[in-house]
């Protein structure tokens, strides 16, 4: 009710943003059925493309049960238990986002090749992604109201029950929505599966894009792909049900944190077990490489060149990103309309899409459309835009949605008109949410490997793809400066995202 | 003080879904004045603030300010002036000021940059008693009640024709809202300011306001000076929403109405015959002891009287109120001064001192 209507200054960059995550799907599906419906039936109706659905459905499904296990219980500790260090923990629980899967497997199986298969992806996927699932934990965890807590231990329920019947139920939605980015991850892996070599989805994908004779095949199995991931979505929104807010506008208090008491060197003992094979083996493995690689010949300019690259990439993507998720991301936030709803849920298709699946569609509309930007920074940009737009347009969401409609509406009636208010209030308001945008772009630009590997411009290399051509090859000791060099460019924006009430913080500051 | 209207509503309807939140609101508003809009939560007085001020769009009626035509909805035509074009300040629940902005920022929102908007900003502080000493405060750095009265500087800081105020004080603790309510309303005075306020709470309404617009299902049930809604309400639902008053069942015979009370005298124009609802108000009821002489404070102890037993009191420090079981159904309040609240248990007679209302039942 207090919503109102999509005003068009809006509207119109926000379709824009609809249409450009649309596009490659449209494409996708014309590339498809192009040689008809008889080819689709004869490429899905194979022995070999039921083994890929049921090996990506069942690597999906360990993953995202370990994810699940480790990011609840990391969630947990660093944000509801007593742990010393518990704030030096959120941050390390936090930078094996900053690790590229690819650059994780290249560690692992560096070091024992026979990890190689379902067990290498499984254990290196649930490694990088379980902070998917921890971050949306810690966040509804420190959400929920404390008095809950203290009234059911004042009607007798112990600390177990209050856990499993108040707590888990209050944040199932968050869980819920952290297991889909996981499950959606996994399925768009590319890097750690080639180099775990298990043939899933994207690999194979891959392949048939690269070997170039049957390009519908790609497009068939891309397809493919993309309803698995709609499948995810679907389930997950069921799953969701009804959303619980919170009751009462009581200030909320910080909650005493549970004591763990003897419980404490499990917890460290748990703590242990993540951070050394999620965070400190690969670092250890780099620095192995990086310590060989000194003793052999350098190519300093190679490397500047991949930096500079991959830091005006990510740029570019963060600043084109966040300029066309800004208008999704406050009428999803202002307006109900029904054309609200739409534009944003397009934006979320490309959630749903695979890097690889992005990267494919987008050389078709190159090639046809976009000819004088295809295979250049553009369109790389682009492809960009189009994976990351949906986070991008939920966080410029939920930091419009936590300041109040009331404050555009008392500055509508002290006279400015809907293009001053978005100006005057709206975008200042947004400004937390807009830099935690950027700083997510930034970051998975820089870890970006599919579609960096198809649409990059001739002669332009990036750390990323790089790292990708010296592993693939085993060559660890030239690999080493630029695995450094991305996980330390990663590890910036990461260790800023695990930064608790981020907006808050920087709202209440003086500026 | 010629009293030409500033706001005239006429015939608003709005609905949510099926959900008919207005059913027909007439409202009149003078200069100079300050209306209260009183109503049990969802009675629509929000929604009717909103409309006003041009942030939802009414279904039809029409609504005008200062002899424009804001909004106008049904018998063809169809019109509405946005938020920022209709001169309206508003003071939301909670004062919604922009945390991004210090005071004088907020303040100066409204205002064209420039030496003259410095100068306002100054003056309007002045007048709702803040230090200009405050101008680079941030909001949360300011008390509850400092917020609400930069909120009240920053509406009035473009001289708006109308002051909508939207239950500014429920957020105030119980002590701080008398002073900060007192505080705000002076200065409405002050600046001559029109003003609209909407409260559930009907002491503020009936202490504050020229007039009270009572809001129930849709409408405006009555619209009257407080002591008129008070002593003179139009329907039963208004007496009991308006303050504290004990419904007890009873028949009319000519101006006398006989009920678990005795048998008593009507306000004239009240039904003369038939099943009726008394009510009457703690301030009519007195009560003595029973074993106390026949001289009480109120007077005699007149032999009509009913006895009673004491079942509760509140102490109030100025007054008290002991509530008295009648019978077996009926538990009457009276007002008694503070000093001498009977103990619960003790055996009481109750006598009603003036006319009482009395409503048709059948309705």
């Amino acid at each position: 009710m207090t919503r109102s209507r999509s005003p068009i200054a809006l509207v119109l960059p926000a379709a824009a943003a609809a249409v450009i995550a649309v596009t490659p799907i449209w494409y996708l599906v014309d590339r498809s059925l192009e040689r008809g419906w008889a080819e689709v039936v004869d490429e899905l109706w194979r022995r070999r493309t039921l083994d890929l659905v049921l090996r990506s459905l069942g690597l999906t499904t360990a993953v995202t049960a370990g994810c699940v296990v480790i990011g609840l219980a990391a969630a947990w500790l660093v944000v509801r238990s007593d742990l010393p260090g518990r704030r030096l923990l959120r941050v390390a629980f936090t930078l094996p986002l900053a690790i590229p899967s690819y650059l994780s497997a290249f560690a692992w199986i560096s070091w024992r090749p026979g990890l190689a298969g379902f067990t290498g992806a499984t254990l290196v996927l649930t490694l990088v992604s379980y902070p998917y699932v921890m971050l949306p934990a810690m966040a509804a965890l420190a959400r929920l109201d404390p008095a809950h807590d203290d009234v059911a231990r004042s009607l007798g329920k112990s600390r177990l029950h209050v856990l499993l019947r108040l707590t888990l139920p209050q944040i199932r939605t968050s869980i819920a929505a952290g297991a889909l980015l996981v499950a959606l991850y996994v399925l768009s892996d590319f890097g750690a599966v080639a180099a775990m070599r298990y043939e899933v989805f994207t690999w194979v994908v891959y392949g048939a894009y690269r070997a170039g004779f049957n390009p519908s095949r790609a497009a068939i199995l891309a397809t493919v792909l993309v309803l698995l991931a709609l499948v995810l979505v679907l389930a997950e929104s069921a799953a969701r049900g009804r959303a619980s807010a919170r009751v009462g506008s009581g200030a909320a208090r910080t909650s005493t944190p549970v004591r763990l008491g003897r419980a404490t060197p499990l917890a460290y003992a748990f703590s242990a077990a993540v951070l050394l094979p999620a965070l400190v083996f690969p670092l250890w493995r780099i620095s192995v490489w990086v310590s060989t690689y000194i003793s052999t010949e350098i190519d300093t300019g190679e490397l500047f060149d991949a930096l500079q690259s991959t830091l005006l990439l990510a740029a570019l993507a963060a600043i084109a990103t966040m300029l066309l998720a800004f208008p999704t991301g406050v009428l999803a936030a202002r307006s109900n309309s029904r054309l609200a709803r739409i534009l944003e849920r397009s934006t979320y298709i490309a959630h749903s899409l695979p890097g690889i699946v992005v990267a494919i569609s987008l050389v078709y509309v190159g090639v046809r459309l976009l000819r004088p930007i295809y295979l250049e920074v553009p369109l790389l940009v682009l492809g960009y835009v189009v994976l990351f737009l949906p986070l991008a347009v939920g966080a410029v969401r939920n930091s419009v949605e936590q300041s109040p409609v009331r404050l555009e509406e008392v500055a509508r009636s002290l006279g400015s008109r809907p293009g001053a208010v978005l100006r005057r209030v709206t975008a200042p308001l947004a400004l937390p949410g807009i830099g935690v945008g950027a700083a997510l772009v930034l970051l998975t630009t820089m870890k970006e490997l599919p579609v960096t590997l198809v649409l990059h411009p001739t002669g332009t290399e990036t750390l990323a793809t790089r790292l990708w051509r010296y592993t693939s090859v085993s060559d660890y000791a030239n690999a080493g400066p630029y695995a450094l060099a991305l996980v330390l460019f990663a590890a910036v924006p990461t260790a800023l995202l695990s930064t608790p009430r981020l907006g808050g913080g920087a709202r209440g500051s003086r500026s | 003080m010629t009293t030409h209207s500033v706001l005239t509503v006429h015939e608003v309807h709005k609905s949510f879904g099926t959900h008919h939140v207005l059913d027909g609101i007439e409202l009149e508003v003078h200069a100079g004045e300050i209306v209260a809009v009183l109503g049990p939560s969802g009675c629509g007085k929000t929604t009717l603030l909103r409309l006003i001020a041009g942030f939802d769009q009414l279904d039809r009626g029409t609504i005008t300010i200062d002899g424009r035509v804001v909004a106008e909805r049904g018998h063809g035509s169809s019109a509405s002036l946005p938020p920022e074009r209709r001169r309206v300040g508003v003071v939301p629940q909670e004062g919604a000021l922009f945390p991004h902005l210090d005071v004088a920022g907020n303040v100066g929102f409204g205002l064209h940059r420039g030496p003259e908007a410095t100068a306002r900003v100054a003056e309007v502080l002045n007048l709702v008693g803040l230090s200009t000493r405050l101008q680079h405060q941030r909001p949360h750095e300011l008390s509850g009640g400092q917020q609400q009265r930069v909120a009240l500087a920053r509406a009035l800081a473009p001289h708006p024709s109308l002051v909508l105020l939207d239950e500014p004080f429920s957020s105030l603790d119980a002590a701080m809202r008398n002073q900060v309510r007192d505080e705000v309303f002076d200065v409405l005075r002050a600046a001559g300011a029109t003003a609209i306020l909407v409260t559930h709470d009907q002491q503020e309404a009936l202490s504050v306001a020229d007039r009270v617009a009572v809001l129930m299902g849709g409408r405006v049930a009555q619209f009257g000076e407080p002591a008129q809604l008070y002593m003179a309400p139009s329907t039963l639902q208004v007496a009991t929403f308006v303050g504290e008053a004990v419904v007890m069942p009873g028949a009319a015979h000519g101006q006398q109405v006989t009920c678990a009370l005795g048998t008593l005298t009507t306000r004239a124009g009240d039904p003369t015959s038939g099943p009726v609802q008394v009510v009457v108000r703690p301030e009519q009821v007195a009560i003595a002891s029973a074993g106390a002489g026949p001289e009480s404070h109120r007077g005699p102890v007149p032999p009509t009287s009913v006895s009673g037993t004491v079942v509760g009191r509140s102490y109030f420090g100025h007054d008290g109120l002991v509530r008295v079981a009648v019978g077996d159904a009926i538990t009457v309040a009276c007002r008694t001064p503070a000093g001498d609240l009977p103990a619960r248990g003790t055996q009481v007679r109750v006598w009603v001192t003036s006319p009482v209302m009395a409503f048709s039942t059948v309705s």
